[in-house]
Protein backbone atom coordinates (compact mmCIF):
# COMPACT_ATOMS: atom_id res chain seq x y z
CA UNK A 1 0.00 0.00 0.00
CA UNK A 2 3.19 2.69 0.74
CA UNK A 3 4.20 2.20 -2.82
CA UNK A 4 3.89 5.32 -4.02
CA UNK A 5 2.18 5.93 -8.20
CA UNK A 6 2.81 2.07 -8.77
CA UNK A 7 0.44 -0.08 -11.07
CA UNK A 8 0.59 -3.31 -8.73
CA UNK A 9 -2.66 -2.91 -8.24
CA UNK A 10 -5.08 -4.42 -10.87
CA UNK A 11 -7.08 -1.47 -11.00
CA UNK A 12 -8.16 -0.76 -14.78
CA UNK A 13 -6.45 -3.54 -16.45
CA UNK A 14 -8.51 -5.42 -18.88
CA UNK A 15 -11.91 -3.46 -17.21
CA UNK A 16 -13.07 -0.19 -18.00
CA UNK A 17 -11.37 1.95 -15.74
CA UNK A 18 -8.90 4.57 -16.87
CA UNK A 19 -8.19 6.01 -13.80
CA UNK A 20 -7.86 3.98 -10.59
CA UNK A 21 -6.76 5.77 -7.38
CA UNK A 22 -6.10 3.79 -4.06
CA UNK A 23 -5.69 5.39 -1.22
CA UNK A 24 -3.95 8.15 -1.70
CA UNK A 25 -1.93 10.69 0.09
CA UNK A 26 -0.22 13.83 -0.85
CA UNK A 27 1.64 15.89 1.72
CA UNK A 28 3.20 19.03 0.34
CA UNK A 29 6.42 20.13 2.07
CA UNK A 30 6.01 24.01 2.26
CA UNK A 31 8.02 26.98 4.43
CA UNK A 32 5.45 26.91 7.04
CA UNK A 33 4.84 22.74 7.76
CA UNK A 34 3.56 20.30 6.04
CA UNK A 35 0.75 20.40 4.25
CA UNK A 36 -1.65 17.12 3.76
CA UNK A 37 -3.12 18.56 0.19
CA UNK A 38 -5.16 15.09 -0.81
CA UNK A 39 -6.22 11.86 1.92
CA UNK A 40 -7.23 8.37 1.45
CA UNK A 41 -8.28 9.30 -2.14
CA UNK A 42 -9.85 6.08 -3.74
CA UNK A 43 -11.62 6.72 -6.82
CA UNK A 44 -12.57 5.00 -10.35
CA UNK A 45 -13.56 6.32 -13.02
CA UNK A 46 -14.68 4.42 -16.23
CA UNK A 47 -13.87 5.21 -20.15
CA UNK A 48 -15.95 7.77 -21.68
CA UNK A 49 -17.42 8.94 -17.81
CA UNK A 50 -17.43 13.04 -17.59
CA UNK A 51 -16.79 13.43 -13.57
CA UNK A 52 -16.25 16.61 -12.11
CA UNK A 53 -14.43 17.26 -8.73
CA UNK A 54 -16.72 20.03 -6.31
CA UNK A 55 -15.53 21.38 -3.61
CA UNK A 56 -14.19 24.33 -1.99
CA UNK A 57 -10.71 25.90 -2.33
CA UNK A 58 -8.32 23.91 -0.51
CA UNK A 59 -10.18 20.71 -0.94
CA UNK A 60 -7.49 19.28 -3.34
CA UNK A 61 -9.62 19.40 -6.12
CA UNK A 62 -6.72 20.63 -8.69
CA UNK A 63 -4.28 19.28 -6.87
CA UNK A 64 -5.86 15.50 -7.43
CA UNK A 65 -5.96 16.73 -10.95
CA UNK A 66 -2.77 16.74 -11.07
CA UNK A 67 -1.42 14.05 -9.83
CA UNK A 68 -3.60 12.42 -12.42
CA UNK A 69 -2.14 14.18 -14.90
CA UNK A 70 1.73 13.61 -13.27
CA UNK A 71 2.34 17.49 -12.33
CA UNK A 72 2.43 16.20 -9.08
CA UNK A 73 3.64 13.04 -7.29
CA UNK A 74 1.33 11.14 -4.06
CA UNK A 75 3.72 10.32 -1.24
CA UNK A 76 1.58 7.13 -0.37
CA UNK A 77 -0.94 5.19 -1.86
CA UNK A 78 -1.74 3.95 -5.71
CA UNK A 79 -3.11 5.87 -9.03
CA UNK A 80 -2.92 3.98 -12.36
CA UNK A 81 -4.36 5.49 -15.62
CA UNK A 82 -5.12 3.05 -18.60
CA UNK A 83 -3.13 0.76 -16.27
CA UNK A 84 0.29 2.62 -16.47
CA UNK A 85 2.02 4.70 -13.83
CA UNK A 86 0.37 8.02 -14.67
CA UNK A 87 4.20 9.10 -15.81
CA UNK A 88 4.12 6.59 -18.12
CA UNK A 89 0.50 7.60 -19.09
CA UNK A 90 1.80 10.98 -19.38
CA UNK A 91 4.51 10.02 -21.82
CA UNK A 92 2.57 8.16 -23.69
CA UNK A 93 0.47 11.16 -23.89
CA UNK A 94 -2.65 9.99 -22.59
CA UNK A 95 -4.32 13.21 -22.16
CA UNK A 96 -5.26 16.71 -22.55
CA UNK A 97 -4.73 19.26 -19.81
CA UNK A 98 -6.81 22.36 -20.09
CA UNK A 99 -5.76 24.80 -17.22
CA UNK A 100 -7.44 27.44 -15.48
CA UNK A 101 -6.35 30.46 -17.55
CA UNK A 102 -5.80 29.47 -21.42
CA UNK A 103 -1.77 29.72 -21.08
CA UNK A 104 -1.94 30.17 -25.39
CA UNK A 105 2.02 31.29 -26.40
CA UNK A 106 1.08 35.14 -26.74
CA UNK A 107 4.05 34.91 -29.96
CA UNK A 108 2.08 32.03 -31.67
CA UNK A 109 -0.93 32.47 -33.60
CA UNK A 110 -3.87 30.47 -32.35
CA UNK A 111 -3.33 28.15 -35.30
CA UNK A 112 0.30 27.55 -34.40
CA UNK A 113 -0.93 27.02 -30.87
CA UNK A 114 -3.00 24.43 -31.53
CA UNK A 115 0.22 23.37 -33.50
CA UNK A 116 1.95 23.28 -30.16
CA UNK A 117 1.65 19.59 -28.91
CA UNK A 118 2.05 18.25 -32.29
CA UNK A 119 4.98 19.90 -32.99
CA UNK A 120 6.45 18.46 -30.14
CA UNK A 121 5.16 15.23 -30.67
CA UNK A 122 6.12 14.89 -34.20
CA UNK A 123 3.59 14.91 -36.56
CA UNK A 124 4.06 15.94 -39.89
CA UNK A 125 3.24 19.45 -41.33
CA UNK A 126 0.13 17.86 -43.51
CA UNK A 127 -1.14 16.25 -40.55
CA UNK A 128 -0.63 19.29 -38.26
CA UNK A 129 -2.63 21.61 -40.89
CA UNK A 130 -5.59 19.10 -40.99
CA UNK A 131 -5.27 18.80 -37.45
CA UNK A 132 -5.32 22.96 -36.61
CA UNK A 133 -8.52 23.31 -39.20
CA UNK A 134 -10.57 20.13 -37.59
CA UNK A 135 -9.94 21.41 -34.01
CA UNK A 136 -10.66 24.96 -34.14
CA UNK A 137 -13.87 23.92 -36.35
CA UNK A 138 -15.19 21.72 -33.27
CA UNK A 139 -14.43 24.81 -30.99
CA UNK A 140 -16.38 27.37 -33.52
CA UNK A 141 -13.05 28.72 -34.10
CA UNK A 142 -13.11 28.37 -38.26
CA UNK A 143 -11.27 31.29 -39.60
CA UNK A 144 -8.93 32.39 -36.63
CA UNK A 145 -6.32 30.02 -37.35
CA UNK A 146 -4.01 33.09 -37.61
CA UNK A 147 -5.13 35.77 -35.34
CA UNK A 148 -2.82 36.18 -32.75
CA UNK A 149 -4.24 35.57 -28.62
CA UNK A 150 -5.04 38.85 -27.74
CA UNK A 151 -7.17 39.41 -30.28
CA UNK A 152 -9.83 37.02 -28.98
CA UNK A 153 -12.03 37.26 -25.85
CA UNK A 154 -11.50 35.69 -22.99
CA UNK A 155 -14.06 32.92 -23.93
CA UNK A 156 -12.04 31.81 -27.14
CA UNK A 157 -8.78 31.86 -25.61
CA UNK A 158 -10.07 29.67 -23.67
CA UNK A 159 -12.17 27.37 -26.30
CA UNK A 160 -8.73 27.54 -28.24
CA UNK A 161 -6.91 26.08 -25.58
CA UNK A 162 -9.33 23.06 -25.66
CA UNK A 163 -8.82 22.91 -29.20
CA UNK A 164 -5.06 22.52 -28.27
CA UNK A 165 -5.88 19.75 -25.36
CA UNK A 166 -7.59 17.65 -28.41
CA UNK A 167 -5.63 18.69 -30.96
CA UNK A 168 -3.48 14.78 -30.28
CA UNK A 169 -6.14 13.21 -29.52
CA UNK A 170 -5.97 11.90 -26.39
CA UNK A 171 -8.32 9.84 -24.81
CA UNK A 172 -8.90 11.80 -21.39
CA UNK A 173 -9.40 15.59 -21.20
CA UNK A 174 -8.40 16.63 -17.66
CA UNK A 175 -9.95 20.42 -17.00
CA UNK A 176 -9.17 22.35 -14.11
CA UNK A 177 -11.52 25.69 -13.88
CA UNK A 178 -11.62 26.33 -17.13
CA UNK A 179 -14.33 28.39 -17.25
CA UNK A 180 -13.66 29.38 -14.04
CA UNK A 181 -12.90 33.08 -14.94
CA UNK A 182 -15.42 33.76 -17.50
CA UNK A 183 -18.73 35.40 -16.82
CA UNK A 184 -21.83 33.62 -16.29
CA UNK A 185 -23.27 34.12 -19.90
CA UNK A 186 -19.95 32.74 -21.92
CA UNK A 187 -19.71 30.07 -19.42
CA UNK A 188 -23.55 28.61 -19.78
CA UNK A 189 -22.48 28.56 -23.96
CA UNK A 190 -19.13 27.09 -23.72
CA UNK A 191 -20.88 24.40 -20.74
CA UNK A 192 -23.21 23.40 -23.54
CA UNK A 193 -20.42 23.54 -26.36
CA UNK A 194 -18.35 21.20 -23.91
CA UNK A 195 -21.24 18.81 -23.62
CA UNK A 196 -21.64 18.97 -27.03
CA UNK A 197 -18.06 17.85 -27.82
CA UNK A 198 -17.87 15.05 -25.32
CA UNK A 199 -20.42 13.76 -26.82
CA UNK A 200 -19.08 13.77 -30.16
CA UNK A 201 -15.57 12.88 -29.01
CA UNK A 202 -16.28 10.07 -27.02
CA UNK A 203 -13.46 11.30 -24.53
CA UNK A 204 -13.05 10.69 -20.77
CA UNK A 205 -13.68 14.19 -19.01
CA UNK A 206 -12.19 15.16 -15.45
CA UNK A 207 -13.37 18.22 -14.71
CA UNK A 208 -12.86 20.25 -11.47
CA UNK A 209 -14.89 23.24 -10.70
CA UNK A 210 -16.46 25.14 -7.80
CA UNK A 211 -20.11 25.76 -9.23
CA UNK A 212 -22.84 23.59 -8.65
CA UNK A 213 -25.13 24.21 -11.39
CA UNK A 214 -21.83 23.46 -13.74
CA UNK A 215 -21.07 20.31 -12.32
CA UNK A 216 -24.67 19.23 -12.02
CA UNK A 217 -25.07 20.10 -15.83
CA UNK A 218 -21.82 18.73 -17.31
CA UNK A 219 -21.17 15.39 -15.03
CA UNK A 220 -22.20 11.70 -15.12
CA UNK A 221 -20.73 11.46 -11.39
CA UNK A 222 -19.85 14.09 -9.32
CA UNK A 223 -17.05 14.13 -7.04
CA UNK A 224 -17.66 15.92 -2.97
CA UNK A 225 -14.62 17.28 -1.68
CA UNK A 226 -13.48 18.79 1.59
CA UNK A 227 -10.47 20.36 2.65
CA UNK A 228 -7.96 19.91 5.40
CA UNK A 229 -7.07 17.36 4.75
CA UNK A 230 -8.28 17.10 0.94
CA UNK A 231 -10.61 14.09 0.91
CA UNK A 232 -13.26 12.52 -0.86
CA UNK A 233 -17.08 12.90 0.88
CA UNK A 234 -19.29 11.77 -1.62
CA UNK A 235 -19.59 10.66 -4.82
CA UNK A 236 -23.13 11.77 -6.54
CA UNK A 237 -24.31 9.51 -9.84
CA UNK A 238 -25.70 12.76 -12.08
CA UNK A 239 -28.31 10.54 -14.48
CA UNK A 240 -29.53 13.37 -16.59
CA UNK A 241 -29.06 11.66 -19.48
CA UNK A 242 -26.87 12.60 -22.73
CA UNK A 243 -29.51 15.45 -23.57
CA UNK A 244 -29.10 18.45 -21.90
CA UNK A 245 -30.74 21.67 -22.72
CA UNK A 246 -29.57 24.57 -20.48
CA UNK A 247 -33.34 24.82 -19.21
CA UNK A 248 -32.35 21.33 -17.54
CA UNK A 249 -31.60 23.63 -14.75
CA UNK A 250 -34.77 24.38 -13.79
CA UNK A 251 -36.19 20.11 -13.74
CA UNK A 252 -37.13 19.05 -10.27
CA UNK A 253 -33.81 15.86 -11.24
CA UNK A 254 -31.25 18.54 -11.40
CA UNK A 255 -32.38 20.99 -8.52
CA UNK A 256 -32.34 17.16 -6.34
CA UNK A 257 -29.24 16.23 -7.45
CA UNK A 258 -27.87 20.40 -7.11
CA UNK A 259 -29.29 20.19 -3.88
CA UNK A 260 -27.43 17.03 -2.42
CA UNK A 261 -24.12 17.97 -3.63
CA UNK A 262 -24.39 21.60 -1.59
CA UNK A 263 -25.78 18.94 1.25
CA UNK A 264 -22.38 17.47 0.72
CA UNK A 265 -20.14 20.49 0.36
CA UNK A 266 -22.18 21.87 3.55
CA UNK A 267 -21.70 18.51 5.74
CA UNK A 268 -18.21 18.22 4.29
CA UNK A 269 -16.92 21.89 5.22
CA UNK A 270 -15.74 22.63 8.62
CA UNK A 271 -16.27 26.45 9.48
CA UNK A 272 -13.59 26.80 12.10
CA UNK B 1 -15.81 54.98 -36.28
CA UNK B 2 -14.76 57.49 -33.43
CA UNK B 3 -11.03 55.44 -32.88
CA UNK B 4 -10.95 56.33 -36.55
CA UNK B 5 -11.13 59.36 -36.18
CA UNK B 6 -9.21 59.83 -33.32
CA UNK B 7 -6.47 58.04 -34.24
CA UNK B 8 -4.77 60.02 -36.95
CA UNK B 9 -5.62 63.25 -34.61
CA UNK B 10 -3.62 61.42 -31.87
CA UNK B 11 -0.52 60.56 -33.96
CA UNK B 12 -0.49 63.90 -35.79
CA UNK B 13 -0.26 65.57 -31.95
CA UNK B 14 2.25 63.06 -30.25
CA UNK B 15 4.89 64.21 -33.44
CA UNK B 16 4.35 67.58 -32.83
CA UNK B 17 4.33 67.09 -28.48
CA UNK B 18 7.72 65.53 -29.46
CA UNK B 19 9.36 68.64 -31.29
CA UNK B 20 8.42 71.12 -29.29
CA UNK B 21 10.24 69.74 -26.13
CA UNK B 22 13.31 68.59 -27.68
CA UNK B 23 13.67 71.47 -29.12
CA UNK B 24 13.46 73.62 -25.80
CA UNK B 25 16.04 70.97 -23.63
CA UNK B 26 18.43 71.76 -26.69
CA UNK B 27 18.22 75.11 -26.64
CA UNK B 28 18.29 75.10 -22.54
CA UNK B 29 21.52 73.16 -23.03
CA UNK B 30 23.04 75.42 -25.49
CA UNK B 31 22.13 78.56 -23.65
CA UNK B 32 23.88 76.90 -20.45
CA UNK B 33 26.80 75.64 -22.72
CA UNK B 34 27.99 78.91 -24.32
CA UNK B 35 27.40 80.24 -21.04
CA UNK B 36 30.42 78.13 -19.46
CA UNK B 37 32.18 78.36 -22.79
CA UNK B 38 32.22 82.00 -21.72
CA UNK B 39 32.78 81.64 -17.78
CA UNK B 40 35.58 78.59 -18.22
CA UNK B 41 37.66 80.86 -21.44
CA UNK B 42 37.67 84.00 -19.71
CA UNK B 43 41.13 83.84 -17.56
CA UNK B 44 42.84 82.67 -20.89
CA UNK B 45 41.02 85.89 -23.05
CA UNK B 46 42.23 87.95 -20.28
CA UNK B 47 45.71 87.09 -20.36
CA UNK B 48 45.36 87.61 -24.26
CA UNK B 49 43.73 91.30 -23.89
CA UNK B 50 46.46 92.22 -21.27
CA UNK B 51 49.38 90.75 -23.27
CA UNK B 52 47.96 93.03 -26.03
CA UNK B 53 47.29 95.62 -23.91
CA UNK B 54 44.36 97.02 -25.96
CA UNK B 55 41.03 98.50 -24.70
CA UNK B 56 38.56 96.10 -25.04
CA UNK B 57 34.49 95.64 -24.88
CA UNK B 58 32.28 93.41 -23.53
CA UNK B 59 31.57 92.11 -26.72
CA UNK B 60 34.73 91.42 -27.84
CA UNK B 61 35.62 89.78 -24.97
CA UNK B 62 32.48 87.16 -25.63
CA UNK B 63 33.61 86.83 -28.98
CA UNK B 64 37.08 86.08 -27.86
CA UNK B 65 36.17 83.46 -25.83
CA UNK B 66 33.77 82.04 -27.97
CA UNK B 67 36.80 81.45 -30.66
CA UNK B 68 40.01 80.48 -28.70
CA UNK B 69 42.27 77.52 -30.48
CA UNK B 70 42.80 75.66 -27.58
CA UNK B 71 39.94 76.51 -24.98
CA UNK B 72 39.33 75.16 -21.55
CA UNK B 73 35.61 74.27 -23.36
CA UNK B 74 35.03 74.93 -27.08
CA UNK B 75 31.93 76.58 -28.08
CA UNK B 76 29.10 74.52 -29.30
CA UNK B 77 29.74 75.92 -32.92
CA UNK B 78 33.51 75.45 -32.81
CA UNK B 79 32.69 71.83 -32.16
CA UNK B 80 30.41 71.46 -34.95
CA UNK B 81 32.75 73.49 -37.30
CA UNK B 82 35.40 70.62 -36.05
CA UNK B 83 32.89 68.16 -36.89
CA UNK B 84 32.18 69.12 -40.23
CA UNK B 85 35.98 70.26 -41.10
CA UNK B 86 36.76 66.40 -39.84
CA UNK B 87 34.14 64.25 -41.48
CA UNK B 88 32.59 66.09 -44.58
CA UNK B 89 35.62 67.91 -46.21
CA UNK B 90 37.76 64.85 -45.35
CA UNK B 91 38.31 61.95 -47.65
CA UNK B 92 37.29 58.94 -45.61
CA UNK B 93 40.39 57.25 -45.59
CA UNK B 94 42.18 60.00 -44.11
CA UNK B 95 43.76 59.59 -40.94
CA UNK B 96 41.88 63.28 -40.38
CA UNK B 97 38.77 61.60 -40.95
CA UNK B 98 36.64 61.14 -37.92
CA UNK B 99 34.41 58.51 -40.27
CA UNK B 100 37.40 56.96 -40.32
CA UNK B 101 38.27 56.68 -36.44
CA UNK B 102 34.37 55.55 -36.13
CA UNK B 103 35.00 52.92 -38.32
CA UNK B 104 37.80 51.01 -36.27
CA UNK B 105 36.20 51.71 -32.98
CA UNK B 106 32.59 50.29 -34.45
CA UNK B 107 34.27 47.33 -35.99
CA UNK B 108 36.13 46.36 -32.74
CA UNK B 109 32.13 47.66 -31.22
CA UNK B 110 30.70 45.03 -33.03
CA UNK B 111 32.88 42.36 -33.22
CA UNK B 112 32.72 42.94 -29.25
CA UNK B 113 29.45 43.02 -29.11
CA UNK B 114 28.62 39.81 -30.96
CA UNK B 115 31.14 37.93 -28.98
CA UNK B 116 29.50 39.10 -25.70
CA UNK B 117 26.04 38.30 -27.19
CA UNK B 118 26.77 35.07 -27.86
CA UNK B 119 28.73 34.55 -24.38
CA UNK B 120 26.32 36.37 -22.51
CA UNK B 121 23.34 33.94 -24.19
CA UNK B 122 25.67 30.99 -23.89
CA UNK B 123 26.36 31.34 -19.97
CA UNK B 124 22.73 32.40 -19.27
CA UNK B 125 21.78 29.07 -21.02
CA UNK B 126 24.17 26.89 -18.59
CA UNK B 127 22.70 29.20 -15.57
CA UNK B 128 19.53 28.66 -16.18
CA UNK B 129 19.58 24.53 -16.91
CA UNK B 130 22.65 24.03 -14.41
CA UNK B 131 22.12 25.04 -10.67
CA UNK B 132 25.46 24.39 -10.01
CA UNK B 133 26.24 26.77 -12.59
CA UNK B 134 24.06 29.37 -10.83
CA UNK B 135 25.32 29.09 -7.81
CA UNK B 136 28.82 28.96 -8.22
CA UNK B 137 29.33 31.42 -11.71
CA UNK B 138 27.04 34.30 -10.57
CA UNK B 139 28.57 35.75 -7.89
CA UNK B 140 32.10 35.78 -10.56
CA UNK B 141 30.33 37.21 -13.11
CA UNK B 142 29.20 40.32 -10.68
CA UNK B 143 32.49 40.75 -9.04
CA UNK B 144 33.65 40.90 -13.27
CA UNK B 145 32.03 44.30 -13.47
CA UNK B 146 33.00 45.77 -10.67
CA UNK B 147 36.83 45.68 -11.79
CA UNK B 148 37.33 48.86 -13.44
CA UNK B 149 37.70 48.72 -17.25
CA UNK B 150 40.27 51.50 -16.96
CA UNK B 151 42.26 49.27 -14.95
CA UNK B 152 42.41 46.37 -16.52
CA UNK B 153 41.97 47.17 -19.81
CA UNK B 154 45.97 48.08 -20.42
CA UNK B 155 46.70 44.89 -19.00
CA UNK B 156 44.49 43.19 -21.45
CA UNK B 157 46.04 44.72 -24.59
CA UNK B 158 49.88 44.25 -22.69
CA UNK B 159 48.95 41.11 -22.19
CA UNK B 160 47.61 39.76 -25.39
CA UNK B 161 50.11 41.94 -27.22
CA UNK B 162 52.99 39.48 -26.10
CA UNK B 163 51.30 36.89 -27.42
CA UNK B 164 51.01 37.91 -30.82
CA UNK B 165 47.25 39.26 -30.64
CA UNK B 166 47.41 43.50 -31.38
CA UNK B 167 44.53 45.55 -33.32
CA UNK B 168 40.87 44.48 -33.68
CA UNK B 169 40.80 41.43 -31.37
CA UNK B 170 42.29 43.02 -27.96
CA UNK B 171 39.69 45.84 -28.14
CA UNK B 172 36.79 43.86 -28.71
CA UNK B 173 37.41 41.22 -25.80
CA UNK B 174 37.31 44.46 -23.56
CA UNK B 175 33.57 45.48 -25.71
CA UNK B 176 32.67 41.72 -24.96
CA UNK B 177 33.80 42.08 -21.22
CA UNK B 178 31.67 44.81 -20.62
CA UNK B 179 29.09 43.62 -22.76
CA UNK B 180 28.61 40.29 -22.09
CA UNK B 181 27.19 41.12 -18.83
CA UNK B 182 24.05 42.76 -19.37
CA UNK B 183 22.62 39.71 -22.04
CA UNK B 184 23.64 37.19 -19.19
CA UNK B 185 21.61 39.03 -16.42
CA UNK B 186 18.42 39.93 -18.95
CA UNK B 187 18.61 36.67 -21.00
CA UNK B 188 18.87 34.55 -16.83
CA UNK B 189 15.31 36.94 -16.33
CA UNK B 190 14.06 36.00 -19.77
CA UNK B 191 14.73 32.01 -19.76
CA UNK B 192 12.88 32.16 -16.42
CA UNK B 193 9.92 34.25 -17.62
CA UNK B 194 7.36 32.04 -18.52
CA UNK B 195 4.83 31.33 -15.91
CA UNK B 196 4.65 28.01 -14.25
CA UNK B 197 0.91 27.43 -16.32
CA UNK B 198 3.14 27.25 -19.84
CA UNK B 199 5.57 25.10 -17.95
CA UNK B 200 3.60 22.48 -17.42
CA UNK B 201 1.80 22.42 -20.85
CA UNK B 202 5.05 21.69 -21.68
CA UNK B 203 5.31 18.56 -18.91
CA UNK B 204 1.80 17.35 -20.24
CA UNK B 205 3.18 17.02 -23.99
CA UNK B 206 6.48 15.33 -22.59
CA UNK B 207 8.57 17.56 -24.46
CA UNK B 208 12.42 17.16 -23.61
CA UNK B 209 14.28 20.24 -22.56
CA UNK B 210 15.76 21.17 -25.59
CA UNK B 211 11.91 21.51 -26.94
CA UNK B 212 11.24 23.87 -23.85
CA UNK B 213 13.71 25.61 -24.62
CA UNK B 214 13.38 25.93 -28.41
CA UNK B 215 9.85 26.47 -28.35
CA UNK B 216 8.78 28.20 -24.42
CA UNK B 217 11.93 30.16 -23.19
CA UNK B 218 13.85 31.04 -26.06
CA UNK B 219 10.52 32.94 -27.43
CA UNK B 220 9.85 34.26 -24.24
CA UNK B 221 12.92 36.18 -23.46
CA UNK B 222 13.21 37.60 -27.12
CA UNK B 223 11.96 40.97 -25.25
CA UNK B 224 14.62 40.56 -22.91
CA UNK B 225 17.35 39.68 -25.64
CA UNK B 226 16.65 43.35 -27.22
CA UNK B 227 17.18 45.53 -23.57
CA UNK B 228 19.94 43.58 -22.70
CA UNK B 229 21.67 44.27 -26.43
CA UNK B 230 20.63 47.72 -26.42
CA UNK B 231 22.60 48.13 -22.70
CA UNK B 232 24.94 46.14 -24.28
CA UNK B 233 26.13 47.82 -27.37
CA UNK B 234 26.46 50.93 -25.62
CA UNK B 235 28.67 49.06 -23.41
CA UNK B 236 30.71 47.78 -26.03
CA UNK B 237 31.42 50.83 -27.40
CA UNK B 238 32.75 52.17 -24.21
CA UNK B 239 35.06 48.78 -24.36
CA UNK B 240 36.36 49.35 -27.52
CA UNK B 241 37.07 53.41 -26.67
CA UNK B 242 38.48 51.93 -23.71
CA UNK B 243 40.78 49.54 -25.51
CA UNK B 244 41.69 52.03 -28.02
CA UNK B 245 43.66 54.83 -24.95
CA UNK B 246 46.90 52.34 -24.28
CA UNK B 247 47.26 51.81 -28.35
CA UNK B 248 47.65 54.88 -29.20
CA UNK B 249 48.45 55.33 -32.52
CA UNK B 250 46.45 52.66 -33.98
CA UNK B 251 43.67 54.59 -34.71
CA UNK B 252 39.59 54.61 -33.49
CA UNK B 253 37.41 57.18 -31.40
CA UNK B 254 40.04 56.38 -28.32
CA UNK B 255 43.20 57.35 -29.78
CA UNK B 256 41.74 60.44 -31.02
CA UNK B 257 40.65 61.77 -27.32
CA UNK B 258 44.06 60.65 -26.27
CA UNK B 259 45.67 62.58 -28.83
CA UNK B 260 43.81 65.45 -28.37
CA UNK B 261 43.96 65.73 -24.58
CA UNK B 262 48.44 64.83 -25.45
CA UNK B 263 48.06 68.39 -27.43
CA UNK B 264 45.38 70.43 -25.67
CA UNK B 265 43.00 70.11 -28.72
CA UNK B 266 39.91 70.18 -26.62
CA UNK B 267 37.57 70.74 -29.52
CA UNK B 268 39.08 67.80 -31.60
CA UNK B 269 38.35 65.94 -28.00
CA UNK B 270 34.63 66.80 -28.53
CA UNK B 271 34.06 66.44 -31.44
CA UNK B 272 35.47 62.55 -31.18
CA UNK B 273 32.57 63.09 -28.08
CA UNK B 274 30.05 63.87 -30.16
CA UNK B 275 31.08 61.45 -32.98
CA UNK B 276 30.90 58.50 -30.37
CA UNK B 277 27.76 59.50 -29.06
CA UNK B 278 25.76 59.69 -32.48
CA UNK B 279 27.52 55.98 -32.82
CA UNK B 280 26.13 54.76 -29.65
CA UNK B 281 22.80 56.41 -30.11
CA UNK B 282 22.63 54.72 -34.12
CA UNK B 283 22.99 51.01 -32.90
CA UNK B 284 20.90 51.59 -30.38
CA UNK B 285 18.45 52.68 -33.07
CA UNK B 286 19.20 50.04 -35.46
CA UNK B 287 18.33 47.59 -32.55
CA UNK B 288 15.26 49.03 -31.54
CA UNK B 289 14.75 49.05 -35.09
CA UNK B 290 15.04 45.44 -35.26
CA UNK B 291 13.39 45.16 -32.00
CA UNK B 292 10.44 46.10 -33.16
CA UNK B 293 10.48 44.64 -36.50
CA UNK B 294 10.74 41.16 -34.49
CA UNK B 295 8.08 42.06 -31.97
CA UNK B 296 5.27 42.83 -34.59
CA UNK B 297 6.36 39.70 -36.32
CA UNK B 298 6.14 37.53 -33.09
CA UNK B 299 2.60 39.34 -32.65
CA UNK B 300 3.45 41.26 -29.45
CA UNK B 301 0.01 43.48 -28.58
CA UNK B 302 0.67 46.75 -30.21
Amino acid sequence: MAATSVDTEAHGQGGTSVIAAHDLDLTFNTNDGPVHALSGIDLEIDRGEFVSFIGPSGCGKTTLLRVIADLEKPTAGSISINGMSPEAARKARAYGYVFQAPALYPWRTIGKNIALPLEVMGFDRAERQRRIRDNLALVDLAGFENKFPWQLSGGMQQRASIARALSFDPDMLLMDEPFGALDEIVRDHLNEQLLRLWAKTQKTVVFVTHSIPEAVFLSTRIVVMSPRPGRIHDIITCDLGPDRPLEIRETPAFLEIAHRVREGLRAGHSYD
Amino acid sequence: MATTALTPVARRSAGQGRIVPVATMVLVIMVIWYGFTVYLNARWQFQVFDRAGEDWTLWQFVAGTFSQDRPVLPAPHQVIVELWNSTVMQDVTSRRSLFYHAWITLSATLLGFVMGTVLGIALAVLIIHNRAVDRSLMPWLIASQTIPILAIAPMVVVVLASIGLTGLVPKSLISTYLSFFPVVVGMVKGFRSPDALQMDLMRTYNASRGEVFAKLRWPSAIPYLFTSMKVGVAASLVGAIVGELPTGAAGGLGSRLLAGSYYGQTTQIWAALFMAAALSATLIFAIGAVEKRVLKRTGVQP
